[in-house]
C-alpha cells in the first residue's frame, strides 16, 4: 500500500496508474525516453556518461562470455585432443559426465548471478554520478 | 507399441484437465488486451522464473535428451548444456535493454530501434518461421506419445494436442498461460525427479554399468561423420539461439522493469539447471536397462524405461507419471509458441484487440497442425536443435548488435536477416527432404549454424559500415532508453 498524499484521505483506494500498452504501433513510435536519458542524451557531458554506461556493462558481459568460452569452449577439443581425459574417474564418475552432466549447471548459474550483480553495481554507480 | 497400464490414461487426463482447469482460473483475471498478450506486465521474478523454464522444458527437453544421450552418449550431453547455457548469453545481452525498449518482441524492437516497417516485416515472417519451426516437433510428439499410450493414430495426437493448446490460449491469452506453466515446470520436474529416484534406489550399482562402456566415452559425434565440427556447431546454435526465440523474448516483456528481467533470467539459469541433471541419469539408467533405444525410438525410451526396470504396479505408476510429464511439456511449449505467434499475427495483420487475438490463435494454431499432418516425424530434439539454429542467425546478430552498437543500419540489419535466416532455413529444410543426397554434408544441413551465424555477423556489420550514412539520427537516445537504469532521478 502506497502511503496517501496530500489531499487523498486514507481510506480511499488508491487506484493504480493507468498504462496504455501498445504493441505494433505503426507509427515512428514517438518513444517516452526517460527525462534523464533526454538531459543525458542531448549535452555532451551526458553522451560521454552514457557511452561510459553502455561500455561498462559490455565489458562486464564480456567478461562473463570470455570465461564461459574459454572453459565449454575448450572442452570438445581437449577430449579430442587428449581422449584419456574421457577415461579419469572423479567419485566414480567418468569426467566428461561430471563434467558436462553436474558441474556446467552450477557454474552457468553462478556465472549469471555474478554478472547481474556487476550489472546492478555499474547501474548504482552510474546513477550516483548523475546525481551529483 | 508400450502396453500402457490405466493408470497412464488417467495421469495424462489428469494434467490435461489440470492445465485447462488452471488456464480457466486465470482467464478470470484476463480482461484487457494488455492481459492477454503481455500479463500486464506484473509477473514477478520467480512466477516468472518458473513459466519461462516451464515454457522452454519442451518435449525435446523432456524426452528427447534422453534418448539422445542412450544413443550419442556423453556428446548428447551438449543438449541440456546449450539450452541453459543460452539463458547465459540472453542474460548478458539482450534481457534487461530488450526489457527497457519497451519491445513485445523482435518486431517491435526493429521498430523502436531503426523505425523501418520493412524491417519490422522481415522480422514478423522470420518470427512465424522460427515459431512453426519448433511447434512442428512438440506436434509430432505429442501424436507419438499418445500413440504409444493410447494406440490411437499418430495423426489424432497432433489434432488433439494442437487443438486443445489453441482453444486454451485464445480463451485466456498470456494471463492464464503464465499461471498454466509456472505450475508445469514443477510437474515436469516431479515427473523426472521422482522416477530418478525410485529407479537409482532400484537398480542401485547397475545405474552406474554403462559408464564402463566404450558408449561412456566422448567423440562419437550426433551421428554425422565429423563429430567435433558437429558438436560445436550445436553448442554455437544453443547458446545464442535462446536469445532469438520469439516466445522466450516474449515472456520478458512480462518482467516488472530491466533488473527484474535479469534476475528472472538468473533465476530460470537455476531452475533450468536443477531439472537438467535428471534427463542424463535416466538416459545413463536406460542405457543400463534397455541397451539401446527401444522398439519405439529414442524419443520414447523413458516411457519404455520404468516398466522394463521395474515390473509391476510400480513400475507402471512411474511409466504414467513420465507420461504426463511429457504432456505437460507438448502443452505448456505448444501453448507458448502459440501465444507468441498469436501475439505477432495479432498486432502485425489484424488490429490487435482482444477479438483479433483470438482470431490470430486460431490462426497460430492451425497453420503448425497442418504442417505436421504433412511432415515426416523426425528425432524431436534435432528439429529443435534447427529452430534454435534458424534463431541464432538471424535474430541473435540483430539483437545483439541492435543493443550494443549504434553503427548497424536498418539495411545492415536486414541483409544478415535475410542472408543468416536464408541459407540456415534452406539447410535445415534440405536436410529433413533430402539428407541422404548430400552425403558427409548432412550434418551440416541438420545444424548449420556454425556456417550461418558467422555469415549473418559479418552480413550485418559489414552491410552497415557500407552504409554508415543511414545510421538513424536518434540512435543516442534509443541506446539510452535501452541502457539507462529507470531509477535515475530527473536533475
Amino acid at each position: 500500500m502506497l502511503p496517501a498524499g496530500p489531499g487523498m484521505s486514507a481510506d480511499q483506494p488508491i487506484r493504480p496508474k493507468r498504462v496504455r500498452v501498445v504493441l505494433a504501433d505503426r507509427r515512428p513510435a514517438p518513444m517516452p525516453i526517460p527525462a534523464t536519458s533526454e538531459i543525458s542524451s542531448q549535452t555532451d557531458v551526458g553522451r560521454l556518461l552514457v557511452r561510459g554506461l553502455i561500455r561498462a556493462q559490455l565489458a562486464a558481459a564480456l567478461r562473463i562470455v570470455g570465461i564461459a568460452v574459454l572453459i565449454f569452449g575448450s572442452i570438445p577439443a581437449l577430449l579430442a585432443v587428449f581422449p584419456a581425459l574421457g577415461r579419469v574417474l572423479v567419485l566414480g564418475i567418468p569426467l566428461p559426465w561430471l563434467v558436462l552432466g553436474v558441474l556446467a549447471f552450477p557454474l552457468l548459474y553462478l556465472l549469471g548471478r555474478v554478472f547481474a550483480r556487476q550489472a546492478e553495481r555499474n547501474e548504482r554507480e552510474f546513477t550516483q554520478m548523475v546525481q551529483r | 507399441m508400450i502396453v500402457s497400464h490405466p493408470a497412464t490414461l488417467i495421469a495424462v487426463i489428469l494434467v490435461v484437465v489440470a492445465t485447462v482447469a488452471i488456464g480457466a482460473y486465470g482467464q478470470r483475471f484476463a480482461r484487457t488486451t494488455s492481459d492477454f498478450l503481455v500479463a500486464s506486465q506484473s509477473v514477478g521474478p520467480g512466477w516468472n522464473a518458473a513459466a519461462i523454464s516451464g515454457e522452454y522444458l519442451s518435449a525435446a527437453s523432456f524426452l528427447g535428451i534422453a534418448g539422445l544421450i542412450v544413443q550419442f552418449g556423453p556428446d548428447a550431453l551438449w543438449y541440456p548444456v546449450g539450452f541453459t547455457a543460452g539463458y547465459l548469453a540472453l542474460l548478458l545481452f539482450v534481457a534487461a535493454p530488450l526489457r527497457r525498449s519497451g519491445a513485445f518482441t523482435v518486431p517491435d524492437f526493429a521498430q523502436i530501434r531503426w523505425q523501418s516497417t520493412k524491417l519490422r516485416k522481415l522480422s514478423t515472417a522470420a518470427v512465424l518461421v522460427i515459431l512453426w519451426l519448433y511447434l512442428v516437433p512438440q506436434l509430432h510428439g505429442a501424436g507419438l506419445i499418445l500413440h504409444a499410450i493410447l494406440g490411437v493414430p499418430a495423426w489424432t495426437g497432433i489434432v488433439v494436442v494442437g487443438v486443445a493448446v489453441t482453444a486454451n490460449v485464445m480463451a485466456g491469452g498470456m494471463r492464464s498461460i503464465t499461471l498454466v506453466q509456472a505450475f508445469q515446470y514443477w510437474l515436469k520436474l516431479a515427473a523426472v525427479v521422482i522416477p530418478t529416484i525410485c529407479l537409482v534406489a532400484y537398480l542401485r550399482g547397475r545405474t552406474l554399468e554403462p559408464l564402463d562402456t566404450d558408449w561412456a566415452q566422448p567423440g562419437m559425434g550426433l551421428g554425422g561423420p565429423l563429430p567435433l565440427p558437429e558438436v560445436y556447431s550445436l553448442v554455437i546454435a544453443t547458446f545464442l539461439g535462446t536469445m532469438g526465440l520469439p516466445h522466450v523474448l516474449v515472456r520478458f516483456y512480462t518482467n516488472v522493469d530491466g533488473p527484474a528481467a535479469r534476475r528472472t533470467t538468473v533465476h530460470v539459469l537455476g531452475l533450468l539447471g536443477l531439472f537438467y541433471l535428471f534427463p542424463t541419469i535416466l538416459g545413463l539408467l536406460s542405457r543400463a536397462v534397455l541397451g539401446s533405444p527401444g522398439p519405439n525410438g529414442a524419443d520414447l525410451v523413458l516411457l519404455d524405461l520404468p516398466t522394463a526396470a521395474i515390473p509391476g504396479l510400480v513400475g507402471s505408476l512411474l511409466a504414467a507419471l513420465i507420461a504426463a510429464g511429457a504432456v505437460a511439456a507438448f502443452l505448456s511449449t505448444s501453448s507458448g509458441l502459440v501465444v507468441a505467434a498469436a501475439g505477432v499475427l495479432s498486432t502485425d495483420l489484424l488490429r490487435g484487440r482482444v477479438r483479433d487475438f483470438r482470431l490470430a490463435a486460431m490462426l497460430a494454431g492451425i497453420i503448425p497442425i497442418v504442417l505436421a499432418l504433412g511432415t515426416v516425424e523426425l528425432d524431436i530434439t534435432r528439429v529443435v536443435g534447427m529452430a534454435f539454429a534458424v534463431a541464432a542467425s538471424t535474430f541473435c546478430p540483430l539483437l545483439v548488435l541492435g543493443i550494443w552498437w549504434r553503427g548497424i543500419t536498418a539495411i545492415g540489419a536486414a541483409a544478415g536477416l535475410l542472408l543468416g535466416g536464408g541459407l540456415s532455413l534452406t539447410a535445415v529444410i534440405l536436410s529433413i527432404l533430402a539428407r541422404d543426397v548430400f552425403g558427409d554434408l548432412g550434418w551440416l544441413l541438420a545444424q548449420p549454424a556454425v556456417v550461418t551465424v558467422p555469415i549473418a555477423f559479418a552480413t550485418m556489420v559489414l552491410v552497415s559500415l557500407a552504409t554508415k550514412t543511414r545510421v538513424p539520427g536518434g540512435v543516442d537516445g534509443i541506446l539510452a532508453r535501452l541502457h539507462l537504469p529507470a531509477s535515475t532521478p530527473t536533475g
